[in-house]
């Protein structure tokens, strides 16, 4: 099934995504979904808070298994692969959490070399050199002795970062890099992720809702709504669409297609309907 | 009237079928557990640093409450031996008790409360921060890195903390008993040499500890495996654990020693 | 590196202890010890009632354990208990006439039997019979007997 030439290879996207289902018990999350993710660029998928993109994350890494549709990971399906095979292919890409989920007890040294122990044989020295590599990347190779519970919210998740690129992924999934950082930490992150995709010829998927950082590293965005994707294109062609979603979601409209009442009956007969709620 | 009785009858029925579903996902995930063992012998050092956080983390409560247990029982049993004139016999009740029964039954429920309960914090907390998501997406198998080990120490410190308690426990009694009440020490010893049977105590003894430490750890490490990942489920995770522990060391300790002693 | 050295000689200590004091309730806390490797020899006693005799129960020969109760039988023919002695091996010079009887150590204590040597010659010997015994005392007999002849006086 792969691809014959390696022009072929590299028009092909690293991700596809044909039709995705997945409900969680009675709530519909994804209702038909398809996204493309290029190879060697920076892919963000935007949306709402509860659009499930944690869980898109999740469907594209294998860890939940979708009700309908499929996953191409590099040109397998990821969802048909054994155990094995799945954690081959999972090898070859870095996950970044959004809590940064360092081993809490291990230092960031040791959380970096992580990976790498448990996945090579290399000797003792050459590990103490690649992690320097990838924290020197980060910024941290000054604090690799320090625990995890002693680093910033933001250092945090640099170190996991580093974490990421440990073996040399080919592609890093972000989820929500940029939620609930200070100004300073956010541009550093922002610069980041920009930057490894740029030098470590990455491709990389970020998960955000937020709107203006997203859109200035991202080439190419899908906006997630209701189960379904409901734009894609360009930052440029995005700021530029006239569609209503699409507007209140990059201009955080509280009112608009997104209702900012819960759905709920009418609020004068409500008022006068007599007993209990 | 009859509308409460089948509110009632619904809600026992809702929480058979729930207990049911804990018992099937524990039983599953035992067997997972199991399953990741063999793999442990290329990685020893993975279950030793466990053995250190439950073994030996774990001794000196064991030590100091085995202390106290067999200084008790000195007293108690020598205030109720001498009223039959039969004090020699001193060192043959606290061997006994200890070996046969508060060895293993005290050193579990210690351990439910000391080791098991901060497994179960320690596998919640790493749910709830991701970390065994975290693993993985890292391709590393949480059941074989994170689960088996700390089953396997648990199951394996049990039996070495109970024998420690009840050793420490005779040497309590012993103290009390000759040093304190006059026991003559030769009697104390020699009673229980005589008395405590090597196969029908020592080593049933022995057994009780094991089945306890497979409990114990199995309780331990499904609750926080199983726990919602949150402070609150992580909370509510020990908590059980203590408790369930707690619960089927007991009930297993009467059927154990009914089938042992029973006949 | 230091770290995790320190780790693993308080785990070896653990184990260690552990293993100890396992040894030490099987060695020292426990009937292992008085385990002969099976080198004794064997005899049989017969009793009209052995009261609470029960396997490995000592046997005597002024006070001094030689040995244990190896079995307990009951031969439909005769109507009597039949109880085999497991002797060690060093005490094969007890007389042929040798007797058994039951006893208890203290009121309340356990029965064990206690052997008299008599004066033949020949030294019992593996799979020999004890010819005079005599049975446990059983409370309620010694009662009722004294009851009874308080009575007859």
């Amino acid at each position: 099934m792969r691809a014959g030439t390696e022009q072929a290879m590299a028009a092909e996207p690293l991700v596809r995504i044909r039709g995705l289902h997945f409900a969680r018990g009675s709530r519909t999350i994804f209702d038909g979904v398809d996204i493309d993710i290029p190879r060697g660029r920076v892919t963000a998928i935007m949306g709402p808070s509860g659009t499930g993109k944690t869980t898109l994350l999740k469907l594209i890494g294998g860890q939940l298994r979708p009700a309908g549709g499929s996953v191409h990971v590099d040109g397998e399906d990821v969802h048909a692969l054994s155990r094995r095979r799945l954690f081959r292919l999972r090898q070859r890409m870095g996950m970044l959490f959004q809590s940064g989920a360092l081993l809490t007890d291990l230092s960031v040294f040791d959380n970096v070399a992580f990976p790498l122990r448990e996945h090579t044989r290399l000797p003792e020295s050459l590990i103490r050199q690649m992690v320097l590599m990838k924290l020197q990347v980060v910024g941290l190779r000054g604090a690799r002795a320090l625990m995890p519970a002693e680093l910033s919210g933001g250092m945090a998740r640099r170190a996991a970062l580093a974490r990421a690129i440990a073996l040399d992924p080919m592609m890093i999934l972000y989820d929500e890099p940029f939620t609930g950082q200070d100004p300073i930490s956010m541009g550093v992150l922002v610069k980041l992720v920009r930057l490894m995709n740029d030098a470590l010829g990455l491709t990389s998927v970020v998960v955000s809702h937020d709107v203006a950082e997203t859109l200035s590293i991202a080439d190419h965005v899908y906006l997630v709504a209701d189960g379904r994707v409901v734009a894609a294109g360009s930052p440029a062609e995005l700021r530029a669409s006239e569609a209503p979603r699409v507007r209140q979601f990059l201009e955080g409209l509280p009112d608009g297609p997104v209702p900012f009442h819960y759905p709920a009956q009418d609020y004068a007969e409500d008022l006068l309907v007599d007993g209990h709620a | 009237m009859l509308e409460w009785l089948g509110d009632r009858l619904a809600a026992l029925g809702r929480w058979g079928l729930a207990a049911g579903q804990r018992l099937g996902r524990g039983t599953l995930f035992l067997l997972a557990t199991l399953w990741a063992l063999p793999g442990l012998l290329l990685r020893p050092g993975l279950v030793v640093a466990q053995l250190y956080s439950v073994g030996v983390l774990s001794l000196l409560i064991i030590v100091v409450s085995g202390g106290f247990v067999g200084m008790v029982l000195g007293l108690q049993g020598y205030n109720t031996l001498v009223g039959f004139g039969a004090e020699q016999s001193l060192g043959v009740v606290v061997a006994l008790s200890l070996v046969r029964e508060l060895g293993p039954v005290v050193a579990a429920l210690l351990f439910a409360g000391r080791a098991g309960s901060s497994l179960a914090a320690e596998i919640g907390l790493m749910k709830a921060t991701e970390q065994l998501s975290g693993m993985e997406m890292m391709a590393v198998d949480p059941m074989s890195r994170v689960i088996a080990p700390r089953f396997l120490a648990g199951v394996l410190a049990m039996p070495l903390l109970a024998a420690i308690f009840s050793v420490v426990g005779i040497g309590g009694g012993f103290a009390v008993g000759v040093g304190l009440l006059g026991v003559d020490p030769g009697a104390f010893w020699s009673q229980i040499q005589d008395k405590v049977d090597v196969f029908e105590d020592v080593a049933n003894g022995v057994i009780k500890s094991v089945v306890f430490g497979f409990v114990a750890a199995w309780i331990a490490v499904f609750e926080g495996y199983d726990c919602r990942p949150t402070s609150e489920g992580v909370n509510r995770a020990t908590t059980r654990t203590v408790v369930h522990t707690s619960l089927a060391v007991l009930g297993l300790d009467f059927v154990l020693t009914a089938l042992m002693f029973g006949e | 590196m230091g770290n995790s050295r320190r780790v693993e000689i308080l785990v070896g200590l653990f184990v260690a202890a552990g293993l100890a004091a396992l040894f030490f309730l099987a060695m020292k806390a426990s009937n292992l010890s008085t385990y002969d490797a099976g080198d004794g020899f064997e005899v049989t006693a017969r009793f009209d009632n052995i009261g609470g005799l029960t396997v490995r129960s000592p046997v005597k020969v002024a006070g001094v354990t030689v040995g244990r109760v190896a079995g307990v039988e009951y031969d439909m023919e005769t109507f009597q208990a039949v109880v085999r002695l497991d002797i060690e091996s060093q005490y094969d010079q007890l007389p042929r006439d040798t007797s058994a009887s039951i006893f208890t150590s203290g009121l309340l204590g356990e029965q064990y039997v206690a052997l008299e040597p008599g004066a033949a010659m020949e030294p019992l010997a593996d799979g020999d019979e004890i010819r005079i015994t005599q049975s446990s005392l059983v409370l309620e007999q010694l009662i009722g007997q004294f009851l009874y002849n308080k009575a007859a006086e």
